[in-house]
């Protein structure tokens, strides 16, 4: 009878996670940088393994004219913190009134924001990858500068490496189990029914 | 960093590389190093190889038997190898006996690596050559060798060579520090500077200390004793295990080992030869420990493996000999090309040896390489020593001597190596932390130009109103906050070195501009794929004008 709203709790609560570790990782890997480039994507802030990480990444930008990545510019960080609270406390108020439809609603929900989201990533990245500077010292014709949104890449020198980080790792976990609870009321439920 | 009581002095004659130690074992926190010529003693930070201070050592007159350290690096020592008046002073030459003394200088280290002096010991004027500090049970000593105890004053070659034997000194620091404590030190006036590198602020602080306190074999009974050692010993070395102190004297055809327990009893049953200045003189009988006999020609140094084994150059017959500390037979030996000089085994003069390699650094070249002229490159090899037998590896040219050499495991150094200074810490009273802060300002004619540098443009790049006659101090901040990206700054016509600044480093350069123009300047240090772009104009207008002060980067009309 709990089993799913604890579950559903547990989905919740890990969420949670997304505040302390970034949601994703974007590593730039060539010879010349033997400990990697590595920029995190936290819902809130851009940051990386180092304090000068956003810095480098923008520097090796420069030379073929993609946009600077300013935080500041970015809504998506100021509109992420308050969607994930909701998000936990929806899974507070389902697991309190427990009623199937309350977590098909919530499952729904979060998969529409997480399709939305991927796809929004999805935009940034073309239009990084794409809007270049005419003035950009350096041009390769036919080269799309596009990290992948999720995988691994040939960018000219580097190798790109997009994947979810801790944060991201807790979201995923947090959407099975929310699954789970989800199939396993629906279920109990219908034994009960019939 | 170059400040001495001589003004600014910069240049000087470097000889041996000490690293830092831990309970006799190297422990990679520094490395420092000799002046000879202005004595002074630099200390090299190892998270950065570039050196964090520099103290000068008065009442020296040439800093050679340094800078060696004690156990935990309680101490680093400055001998002096050449006698000089005491006081300082205008006095005839040939009164050197009566006027000239030697001076042995301990300089305290502490945790934080600074230096100050503790105290100099007054000895006769003899010329003091090298040093090494006892480990284990001989922690507590420092043995200096002496040459020249004829105390003559001219054509030392001859004058200095009549002895059969001279002098090892052994310091009991530990007893010095008594005689401190009881206040039997005399305070003389003694100006030297301490030279401190400040991270934050990235400038040099510059102190002036006025006094050292001096003792006195005299006053201080037990201090100092002389072990007689054959003939004008160069090198003294102490085994890992501190017993034995290995008196490599240069123009004796043996080599003549002192054992620290031997000493002990000696000191203990005074058994003396004499006394000199205060200073008993142990038997030799009472104190040698063993002989290396005709183990080649002119030996001068000494270092050792972890198995019991000592390596002895000799520079004369050209060659490294291996030989057993105990028995003190040879049990190997390996030419080397030409005129060895030190030896280095990593760890080889600490109480754990890694004793896999040694490097044999030599004085003469010849026909090692093509001729370049009347001078050569130099010469060093490098010999597996992990067999019975030692096998060349590598005879590799080096620029200059390779006099001395220290070698490290570089999993002690690796670690804690600093791979940019954090912007976020420059305390620098003009850096510009940022490219909005950048700007010229002018105070009469002072003009100070706060200036960056990230790849691969400097902010600003295009100034004017900079007139003849003005003094000018660019101030460059390098933002970069990623390792390995230095940038340098030069000027057409500045009189000093170009600048190299590290990574979140801010660094000054003063030009004083000599005539009206338009000059270049651009970064020296070849950062990026731009780095030829990487450029700008100083508009240099004549005096009394009245060009605006004006600075940019980049047209005006681009910027967002």
């Amino acid at each position: 009878m709990t089993k799913p709203r604890t579950l559903i709790l547990l989905a919740g609560s890990l969420m949670a996670a997304l505040f302390i570790w970034p949601l994703w990782k974007i590593t730039l890997l060539a010879p010349q940088y033997p400990d990697g480039v590595h920029m995190h994507i936290y819902i809130d802030k851009i940051g990386g393994a180092t304090k000068g990480t956003l810095q480098n990444v923008n520097i090796l930008n420069h030379y073929i004219g993609m946009k600077a990545i300013t935080p500041e510019s970015i809504p998506e960080l100021k509109y992420m913190p308050p969607i994930v609270i909701l998000f936990m406390a929806l899974a507070l108020f389902v697991a309190f009134i427990d009623k199937k439809w309350m977590y098909w609603f919530w499952i729904i929900l979060l998969s529409i924001t997480l399709m939305i989201g991927l796809y929004d990533f999805y935009l940034w990245e073309y239009d990084y990858g794409h809007s270049l500077d005419p003035k950009a010292p350096m041009k390769f014709e036919g080269e799309s500068f596009q990290p992948p949104l999720i995988g691994r890449k040939e960018i000219i020198n580097f190798t790109a490496i997009s994947m979810p980080h801790i944060g991201g790792c807790f979201l995923i976990i947090s959407f099975l189990l929310g699954s789970f609870a989800t199939y396993i009321k629906s279920k109990s439920s219908t034994i009960i029914l019939s | 960093m170059l400040n001495t009581t001589y003004g600014f002095i910069p240049w000087d004659d470097a000889h041996h590389p000490e690293l830092s130690q831990t309970n006799g074992e190297t422990d990679g926190r520094w490395i420092f190093i000799n002046g000879n010529n202005t004595p002074r003693v630099a200390r090299i930070d190892l998270t950065t190889f570039e050196t964090a201070e520099i103290i000068e050592i008065p009442n020296s007159g040439g800093n050679h038997s340094s800078p060696f350290t004690t156990e935990n690096t309680e101490y680093i020592v400055a001998g002096t190898r050449f006698s000089v008046p005491y006081p300082q002073q205008d006095v005839a030459i040939d009164t050197y006996k009566e006027n000239f003394k030697g001076m042995l200088t301990f300089i305290k280290v502490s945790d934080e690596g600074h230096m100050e002096i503790a105290f100099q010991v007054l000895l006769p004027a003899f010329d003091y050559d090298l040093a090494h500090s006892g480990k284990g049970k001989s922690h507590g000593w420092t043995f200096f060798t002496t040459y020249n105890t004829e105390e003559d004053y001219t054509l030392k070659e001859v004058t200095a060579s009549q002895n059969d034997k001279d002098f090892i000194a052994a310091i009991n620091w530990k007893k010095a520090e008594e005689y401190i404590a009881q206040g039997k030190y005399k305070e003389i006036p003694a100006d030297h500077y301490n030279n401190r590198y400040n991270e934050r602020t990235h400038m040099t602080d510059s102190e002036l200390r006025k006094t050292v306190k001096v003792l006195t074999p005299e006053e201080c009974p037990g201090l100092v004793y002389f072990l007689p050692t054959p003939k004008s010993p160069h090198g003294v070395d102490v085994d890992p295990t501190g017993e034995y102190i290995i008196g490599n004297g240069k123009l004796s055809a043996d080599l003549t080992v002192h054992s620290f327990t031997n000493m002990l009893s000696a000191i203990e049953n005074e058994e003396f030869e004499t006394t000199i200045a205060g200073v008993p003189v142990l038997q030799y009988d009472k104190v040698v420990g063993g002989v290396v006999t005709k183990p080649g020609l002119g030996p001068l140094h000494t270092e050792f493996d972890n198995d019991g084994n000592a390596y002895t150059t000799f520079f004369i017959s050209s060659e490294v000999v291996k030989w057993k500390v105990g028995t003190w037979e040879v049990l190997d030996r390996i030419p080397t090309y030409y005129s060895v000089g030190h030896l280095m085994i990593p760890g080889g003069d600490s109480k754990k040896p890694d004793g896999k390699y040694l490097v044999a650094l030599n004085k003469i070249t010849k026909d090692r390489y093509l001729p370049t002229g009347p001078e050569m490159n130099h010469s060093a090899q490098l010999y597996d020593i992990s067999g019975d037998k030692m096998k060349l590896l590598l005879d590799f040219p080096t620029i200059g001597e390779p006099h001395y050499a220290q070698g490290i495991a570089a999993s002690k150094v690796k670690p804690n190596s600093k791979k940019f200074y954090p912007i976020e810490e420059n305390e620098h009273p003009y850096a510009a932390l940022g490219e909005k802060q950048t700007r010229v300002e002018r105070e009469g004619n002072i003009v100070h130009v706060y200036m960056t540098s990230i790849r691969s443009h400097f902010a600003p790049d295009n100034i004017e109103g900079i007139k003849v006659g003005d003094e000018v101090f660019v101030h460059l901040t390098n933002l970069e906050q990623d390792f390995d990206v230095p940038h340098g700054l030069a000027i057409q016509g500045a009189q000093n070195a170009e600048l190299l600044v590290m990574p979140g480093q801010t660094e000054t350069m003063y030009w004083k501009p000599q005539r009206e123009g338009v000059f270049p300047f651009y970064c020296t240090d070849f950062c990026s794929a731009l780095h030829q772009e990487m450029q700008g104009y100083i508009r240099v207008s004549p005096r009394g004008s009245n060009t605006p002060l004006k600075w940019s980067t980049g047209h005006p009309d681009e910027e967002s």
